[in-house]
């Protein structure tokens, strides 16, 4: 399907507001969009939301036979997928332009700066080494797709855990999760790309563009960091010219930027951690907030707890002897249903008591 | 069934649901048995002696007796007689291809503007957005735009669109822009001073003073679909102040 085409009149107006240094959104220049980062329930699962860009990162590892030019060291592999959900203008199983580009991007970002350590993923020296694969999804695209992508990439590689793997002799045992905890991989460094559009041909700059000033930009230039001020790598697309002041100006802020990604993600880590040792549920849905209008809402309706025990009592005397041989299950099989305020609602699993019995010894001394 | 609707007016409901023609047991011999007649406006559709739901959202009535399903839409669909704002994608020959949201792109006949003859060609070029309604709108065939009415005259139809910002809105809130006297549109007049097209489907077009005015109206209506009217009243009242 094809996208919207942009109008004129909107590509004059983004222009004369760049002009003014005003965006559409109210951003400053250098300001990047609102980003939310969440985790899913199995370790290596990452959603990244930048402004309504919407990014997935999931990696996964298996066992394979290394290159025959590196036998001790590990294999990563990315593939970042353009979701027709993502836009329209994506179709899907072609390899468009932009979904190369940003493939290659990526490789770069993350292979060739080392930040993996591909010697610790090896099991057995040129039989057996890990090979860990980046499965990057796009769920939403309004603009800058590379930072986003980035972000999600190395956040899901900090957090996920491969299997721990025993040696003895030739033997090579995997083994699963219950039986061992599962270890993190060895991360040297975390870098995120940043990305700078030019207009009026080079005249103006501005980071982060939303994907109505990517459409209207002249180009495009891309620098990966991490937090040590190390340039990972740098790219710059749309057959711009730049002076070497742009460049150095646009390093300095994306140190700034860089700086800020990385503690925000840790921030993020962190949460997860804590909130996995706490044996909370963690995980997608409980990360999305509950927005829903109708499907099981009832109002609160207050109950009178005032003469309650007296009241059961009356209604245990009146009702007939249980049978004696079987402790009533009621309580024990109800399942607890935690709903998004916290609170703990216990659900009864029988529905063929009619008698909600609040203590359980009464009934033993009912009277026959 | 009339008084079974007027129960659930106000409701949330789904597709699936049905309203079926119950009649009394008793009819009075007396009385006059008027028949009753029920107007199903959009999202309501009669199936036999059924009346089924095939949109989810609120049941809403007017009187006398009309009842409609109220929901959230983004998507436009085409319908005959409907004003819309289209981008011009094409132009080949005699005949122009516009988007405006749809399934496939609309044509638009150079002819069709009001004093265009063969050798007075209208000044359309690729990218211009442009006022028209339709006059074919059906799901069988291509959907064709016009820039005049029945009588010939632009009558605020045609070419428009230097200087201002297009954006999209819910095709509610466009209606609701769209309704004699609309609380939304009351509330904007006593923000800035603007011009406004608004598009059935969904497009809006606005152009003020300034950039920065152009800009705070644009982005108002866009979060003012989904709020009450006190809220937005609230949000309208701190933009004219200036917080915003």
């Amino acid at each position: 399907m094809k996208d919207t085409p942009l109008s004129n009149c909107e590509r004059d107006f983004l222009l004369k507001a760049i002009e003014e240094k005003k965006r559409l959104d109210g951003r400053q220049t250098y300001d990047y969009r609102k980003m939310k980062i969440t985790f899913g329930t199995d370790f290596g699962c990452c959603f990244v939301d930048l402004g309504k860009t919407r990014v997935m990162a999931q990696v996964s590892g298996e066992l394979v036979t290394p290159k025959e030019n590196r036998p001790n060291e590990g294999i990563m592999f990315f593939n970042i997928e353009l979701s027709p959900m993502a836009s329209p203008a994506f179709e899907a199983g072609r390899q468009s332009e932009l979904s190369v580009k940003l493939n290659r991007q990526l490789e770069r970002c993350l292979r060739n700066s080392k930040c993996l350590d591909t010697e610790s993923l090896c099991v057995v020296s040129g039989e057996k080494v890990w090979q860990i694969r980046v499965d990057v999804h796009m769920l939403n695209h309004d603009g800058n797709l590379m930072d986003a992508a980035s972000i999600a990439a190395i956040t899901a590689l900090c957090h996920f855990r491969r299997p721990d793997v025993g040696i003895q002799g030739d033997d090579v045992t995997v083994y699963s999760p219950e039986e061992r905890d599962p270890i993190p991989l060895s991360i040297y460094h975390m870098p995120i790309s940043v990305s700078f559009s030019f207009f009026q041909q080079g005249t103006y700059l501005l980071v982060d563009p939303c994907e109505r000033e990517e459409r209207v930009m002249d180009g495009l230039l891309m620098i990966a960091m991490n937090k040590h001020r190390e340039i990972c790598s740098i790219q710059s697309s749309g057959g711009i010219m730049l002076l070497k002041e742009q460049v150095m100006r646009c390093s300095k802020i994306a140190s700034v930027k860089v700086s800020e990604i990385t503690e925000l993600i840790s921030k993020a880590l962190e949460n997860d951690k804590k909130a996995r040792k706490a044996g909370g549920k963690c995980g997608f849905a409980e990360s999305m907030p509950q927005e829903r209008i109708t499907a099981l809402k009832m109002d609160e309706t207050p109950v009178e707890m005032t003469d309650v025990t007296d009241r059961a009592n009356d209604i245990v005397q009146k009702a007939e002897a249980p049978p004696q041989t079987y402790p009533l299950q009621s309580l024990n099989n109800s399942s607890i249903y935690q709903d998004h305020c916290g609170d703990v609602v216990e659900i009864s699993d029988s529905e063929e008591e009619e008698v909600v019995i609040l203590h359980p010894e009464k009934a033993d001394k009912a009277p026959t | 069934m009339f008084s079974g609707l007027k129960d659930k007016v106000g409701e949330v409901l789904l597709p699936g649901d049905e309203f079926s023609l119950e009649t009394d047991d008793t009819i009075s011999l007396t009385e006059r048995v008027k028949p009753e007649k029920v107007v199903c406006g959009p999202g309501l559709r009669r199936s036999g002696d059924r009346l089924l739901v095939c949109k989810s959202g609120v049941l809403r009535h007017k009187q006398p007796n009309m009842f409609w399903m109220d929901s959230q839409q983004r998507r436009y669909v085409p319908a005959k007689g409907e004003t819309v704002i289209g981008i011009v994608t094409v132009k080949s020959g005699d005949v122009f291809k516009v988007d405006f949201g749809g399934s496939e792109q609309a044509s638009l006949s150079y002819l069709a503007f009001e004093g265009a003859t063969k050798r007075n060609r209208p000044n359309v070029q690729v990218g211009d957005l442009v006022f028209s309604q339709f006059v074919v709108a059906n799901r069988d065939m291509e959907p064709e735009l016009v820039c005049v009415d029945s009588s010939g005259r632009a009558n605020g139809m045609g070419v428009f669109g230097g200087g201002g910002l297009l954006f999209t809105v819910s095709l509610g809130l466009a209606r609701r822009l769209l309704s004699p006297h609309s609380d939304v549109l009351s509330d904007l007049q006593t923000l800035f001073p603007c011009e406004l097209v608004v598009g059935m489907n969904g497009r809006l077009w606005v152009k003020s003073s300034s950039v920065q005015q152009t800009l705070v109206i644009a982005n108002l209506l866009q979060s003012c679909d989904t709020m009450t009217a006190p809220q937005r009243q609230e949000l309208f009242r701190r933009a004219a102040q200036g917080a915003l």
